[in-house]
């Protein structure tokens, strides 16, 4: 499918009233299934960008909000992902409330048909996790996202395991065999854990494929795995997000 | 992987970044993902004034040799300045 599309930056109020950067690519289908696009660390890039026309492409409309717009506004991505390490990143509390704003935002737009999933990578791959352990969402997916079922010492990055059981959509994770964050065996231990909480999950884990395997612009892309992988999202959010609730 | 971790520093100076010269207020030190060099990961350094903005950052992206090699050349530098030069 290729769906015509419009795509633009706009801003709008999140959940704590104060107003954030987003990126929104819109879908000319009716009853379309929206997705929430968590961004990897380095930031609100250009790379991040072509994934959410991607995904409007395929028929959903779909949103990125900049996570750190807040503090630094209008800044290039590289500079606003700079002091965002420098502050030690973004809180969970705040990124929840983010890409509940932003699942809201998709769900008021007129063709949608009230179904709305995430997907992030790296660190948006945890954040991913963590979203649909707190929101009410349709379908999420996690791409290679560190630090679920483990701690980081002194960092935001920190264990979601207790969180697992409030799990409240379908998850996809898609892994690279060759990474070690996450290894296979941490990919391994969440299996497990969705699992013991009885949760609708499908893992795939790639051979030949380490962190970061779709991102087109890095040397760790692995064009035949990603489009692979690819075909897992329109599968998985096909059956997820394309009927009206 | 990405971790926010960082090491963070004070630091006395200035810095000529995208938008000319600013005063140096902080640096933070990590390795993880880079922005423009080509690799999984690398050594980076920001050289930053957070009051003046996300803007004002002298960024580095170096390869592990490379940023090893640079740390012990600044040492080398201030051990080889003479005597009675140093400035706190």
């Amino acid at each position: 499918m290729t769906s015509n599309l419009q795509a633009r930056t706009i801003h709008f109020n999140s959940y704590d009233d104060q107003s954030v950067e987003a990126y929104l690519a819109t879908t000319e289908e009716e009853q379309a299934g929206g997705v929430v696009v968590i961004h990897h660390f380095p930031g609100y890039d250009e790379a991040t960008k072509e994934i959410v026309r991607k995904f409007a492409a395929n028929g959903y409309n779909a949103i990125c909000v900049n996570l750190y717009s807040r503090e630094s506004p209008g800044a290039s991505s590289d500079d606003a992902a700079a002091a965002a390490h420098a502050r030690g990143g973004v809180p969970d509390d705040q990124l929840v409330g983010d890409v509940g704003a932003a699942a809201a935002h998709l769900r008021a737009l007129p063709n949608s048909n009230q179904r709305v999933g995430v997907i992030g990578y790296c660190s948006g791959g945890r954040q991913s996790v963590l979203a649909a352990c707190s929101l009410d969402l349709d379908a999420a997916v996690d791409c290679y996202g560190a630090f679920v079922v483990m701690s980081r010492p002194d960092s935001t990055m920190t264990s979601i395991v207790d969180r697992l059981p409030d799990l409240s959509c379908p998850l996809l994770g898609l892994f690279g065999a060759d990474d070690q964050y996450p290894s296979p065996e941490q990919t391994e231990t969440l299996r497990e854990l969705l699992t013991q909480h009885a949760k609708d999950f499908t893992f795939h884990e790639y051979e030949g494929a380490g962190h970061a395997f779709f991102a087109v612009d890095r040397p760790s892309y692995r064009p035949e795995v990603a489009t692979e992988a690819w075909g897992e999202i329109w599968n998985f959010y096909g059956q997820h997000l394309s009927s009206a609730k | 992987m990405c971790t926010y971790e960082a090491e963070r520093i004070s630091v006395t100076g200035s810095a000529k970044g995208a938008n000319g010269w600013f005063r140096a207020t902080d640096a933070t030190v990590y390795y993880d993902h880079p922005v423009h060099f080509g690799a999984g990961h690398a050594l980076m350094v920001d050289v930053i004034n957070p009051a003046l903005g996300a803007s004002s950052r002298v960024g580095l992206e170096l390869n592990a040799e490379s940023a090893r090699e640079l740390a012990l050349a600044i040492l080398r530098s201030l051990d080889g300045v003479p005597a009675g030069l140093l400035e706190s």
